[in-house]
């Protein structure tokens, strides 16, 4: 129960944070709306509604990265994490409570992404919305435990995205599937499996990247 | 590797289908299993890292992974050749092996950018470590990933009744193979060879300041 306790101390840590100082969300807000309007110069009149469907996967990727660049920042500007590292809880601890905290920050910039997107494009159905759903939390999975790791480098804006990129790949490629496929539910299942693999895999290894 | 060579481009006979392109099959997929092998052994090396915390592991996790790499390109390359050759296209995005290739290959290079990012010590060793883990998760699940997305055109030689291939094309194959584990199992000593000379030296340079 301890366990719980801190992750949820920790989440609320980042989200007063971010309510205090407003250095993320609206950014990623502004972002994701501006991508969109790009989007629709972007595409050649009568280019077909899939490809509209891509677009908002390219955008949900690049919003998600803006947001994790920033994930570790204020850790990293006043000493922080080295204080967490020491502190008497479980390391994994740290690492899910600023997964829940970014992937909150994703939804609520999703909350007005999507209807934009509704508006501007394409109807989404309920399985691509389950998709952006599950490709969500793996992407904040992935993505909280790499910006760690990048944050501690000389060149963190340009590492994080090199190395979020290609692990992105499959997350692309399950969502747009549950956008557009007649049997949505194979890719919705995809998801879940890379969400569920490679939440293991972050949860076990985040104390190696963070320890020194 | 001579009498692979030998073997692949004279004795085996020729592909009914394909032509004399389809003898760049006996060094294209031995390069391909020789990449996935390296990935496999820098995986392994970095779980020890970990695992033991020794701090050789992380320069053998590196170097196999460098190898790795350097396979991987050279996998894209013959593929693209091979593509150009039996499809008459340089690129194609419907051949699952190549884009999975593509993927690993901007994969491991974030990997190196990650390494020469970060301070030398433990924390660099331990993050690079963590990487090469995700990197032999990231295989499957891109091959899954890929497979979904796309239609199927590439040549499937393995199937599971057992390679469609006559005993002489077998062979070949199976001595390019050995062939190429070899010269791959070489370089790799040779660099680990390298890089080890290299932190001692380095070392003695410090003790003698």
């Amino acid at each position: 129960m301890t366990y719980l306790a801190d992750v949820v101390a920790l989440t609320r840590k980042d989200l007063r944070v971010e309510l205090r100082g407003r250095d993320t969300l609206p950014a990623m807000l502004l972002f994701v709306l501006a991508t969109l309007v790009v989007f629709h110069f972007a595409l050649p009149v009568g280019s077909g509604d899939d490809a509209a469907y891509g677009l908002l996967w390219v955008a949900i990727v690049f919003t998600a990265l803006l947001g994790l660049a920033r994930a570790w920042v204020p850790e990293q500007e006043h000493g922080v994490l080295d204080g967490l590292v020491l502190a008497p809880c479980d390391r994994s601890a740290i690492w899910l409570g600023k997964t829940i905290a970014t992937l909150t920050f994703l939804l609520a910039a999703q909350a007005v992404a999507l209807p934009a997107f509704v508006l501007f494009f394409q109807p989404l159905s309920a399985a691509a919305l389950a998709g952006v759903l599950l490709a969500d939390v793996g992407i904040c999975t992935v993505g909280s435990l790499m910006s760690a790791m990048a944050v501690a480098g000389r060149s963190r804006e340009v590492l994080l995205p090199l190395l979020v990129l290609p692990l992105a790949i499959p997350l692309v490629v399950g969502g747009v599937g549950a956008a557009i496929s007649d049997e949505a539910g194979r890719f919705l299942l995809f998801l879940l499996l890379y969400d569920g693999v490679f939440a293991v895999l972050s949860w076990a290894s985040f104390e190696y990247v963070v320890t020194e | 590797m001579g009498l692979a060579l030998v073997l692949a481009l004279i004795v085996a006979p020729e592909d009914a289908d394909q032509g004399i392109s389809q003898r760049i099959f006996y060094i294209h997929v031995p390069i391909a299993l020789t990449a996935y092998f390296c990935f496999g052994l820098g995986a392994i090396k970095a779980l020890l890292l970990l695992w033991r915390g020794e701090e050789r592991y992380d320069l053998e996790s590196y170097v196999a992974i460098h190898q790795g790499t350097i396979f991987g390109a050279l996998t894209l390359i013959t593929g693209s050749i091979w593509a150009r050759a039996s499809w008459g296209i340089w690129w194609t995005w419907s051949s699952n092996q190549l884009v999975l290739f593509l993927v690993l290959f901007l994969f491991y290079c974030a990997y190196f950018m990650l390494r020469f990012s970060l301070e030398d010590g433990p924390r660099r060793a331990r993050s690079s470590a963590v990487y090469a883990l995700f990197g032999v998760a990231l295989i499957p699940v891109s091959f899954l990933a890929i497979r979904l997305a796309s239609d199927f055109i590439h040549p499937t030689v393995f199937t599971r009744d057992g390679p469609q291939m006559s005993a002489m094309m077998f062979t070949a194959f199976v001595v390019s193979w050995v062939a190429v584990t070899l010269l791959a199992y070489v370089l790799y000593r040779v660099e680990l060879a390298g890089k080890r000379l290299d932190a001692d030296l380095r070392e003695l340079r410090e003790a003698l300041q």
